[in-house]
């Protein structure tokens, strides 16, 4: 490729599995647009059959947290163990939970 | 070669014999049906996609981008995939098929049919077009090229589909669904490409015409009860979105198939005809 050339924009790829409840991130590709996007996320992601459905989002679209502020976002919540669920019994067959 | 045991699948997916790829189906030809023209007819389709398939193949890790790398490989297994079950129909509807067209087939061969008539056929015995023959050209020209014959193949397919033979039919519409995306993933690209850049517009325009002259044969071959018709206008639906003319050029005129036939088949043959004892 020459410097001159511009890369294609980078999309985020979340699949659905044929038992999965949500989408999952799996990766993320190169398109030139939406519908490219969703072309290749197929050939790309679903090729042994894993899919049934598939989201497509511009990687610029997502907000990430950054890695400095680890500590003031996650810290706080490490010693609140009263927040955890652990003092309810789970009855049997509830599934999902 | 030889030594390594055969009996794991994973190349073949979840297929429940590797080495017979009708294995469970009744390949009895219906009454009504001439199983010589039934076996020409599986034949000229499964060597077009074979051909295709190859062609497509040498894509592979040449491509514009990782994703249409991966994108033409998936073409091409599918395609592929289409070639061996028609194949391997055509030798099991015509018995005598495989040692009429490969009649020096090494003494001993483990090949099953289908891969005796792909590795040990010599070029004048294919069915193939020669649209599918011609080298690819630039990315420009593979994505007119298999807009083009996605979409006339398609349209056969999609008629196939209500062949009395059971086991055309299945093919048929196992095929339909593949085809229908690379019609949809070529047609993408063919739009994309003849309204991009001055650049690519001019590759896509050139790719076309080159392969033009050999259009007229492809849609012969393809003509099952008035495919053509239907093919004929989802091609122009392509051109008008894209702004592109049908070129005017006049139909090929020449040898029955092209050198770039012998020189693929060289290519793709090699392996088997130096190991003609190999297991795979």
């Amino acid at each position: 490729m020459s410097g001159q050339e511009r890369e294609w924009p980078l999309w985020e790829v979340f699949v659905r599995g044929k038992r999965g409840l949500n989408h999952v991130h799996v990766g993320s590709l190169h398109a030139a647009d939406d519908e490219m996007a969703l072309r290749h996320a197929r050939d790309v992601y679903t090729r042994r059959g894993e899919g049934v459905s598939i989201w497509v989002v511009p990687s610029a679209a997502v907000t990430a947290s950054s890695p400095d502020e680890k500590d003031p976002l996650f810290a706080p919540a490490g010693d609140k163990v009263y927040r955890h669920p652990t003092f309810y019994d789970v009855p049997e067959g509830v599934p999902h939970l | 070669m030889s030594e390594i045991p055969v009996e794991s699948p994973w190349a073949f997916g979840a297929a429940p014999d590797p080495e017979d790829v009708l294995a469970g189906v009744d390949t009895r030809v219906p009454e009504g049906v001439g199983p010589v023209a039934l076996a020409e007819l599986c034949l000229a389709l499964g060597d077009d996609a074979l051909v295709l398939a190859h062609r497509l193949s040498e894509w592979c890790s040449n491509a514009p981008d990782l994703e249409d790398d991966i994108a033409l490989a998936n073409v091409a297994l599918d395609l592929l995939g289409q070639a061996r079950l028609l194949l391997a129909r055509a030798a099991a509807a015509d018995p005598g098929l495989v040692d009429r067209l490969v009649p020096d087939l090494p003494e001993g061969s483990p090949a099953p049919p289908e891969d005796a008539l792909a590795f040990f056929r010599d070029p004048d015995a294919w069915r193939c077009t020669r649209f599918v023959e011609v080298d690819n050209g630039d990315f420009a020209q593979t994505t007119a090229r298999l807009a083009v014959f996605a979409t006339v193949r398609l349209a056969a397919f999609a008629r196939l589909v209500e062949h009395p033979d059971p086991v055309l039919s299945a093919v048929a519409a196992k095929a339909v669904k593949e085809l229908a995306y690379h019609r949809d993933h070529a047609g993408r690209w063919f739009l994309v490409l003849a309204q991009g850049t001055a650049e690519s517009r001019r590759r896509l325009l050139e790719g076309l015409a080159a392969l033009w002259p050999l259009h007229e044969e492809l849609a012969r071959a393809y003509d099952v009860d008035g495919a053509r018709a239907e093919a004929e206008v989802v091609l122009d639906q392509l051109l008008a979105v894209s702004g592109v003319e049908r070129p005017e050029v006049a139909a090929y005129d020449g040898p029955r198939h092209t050198d770039g036939l012998t020189r693929l088949l060289a290519e793709m043959q090699s392996v088997a005809r130096a190991h003609p004892l190999g297991v795979w």
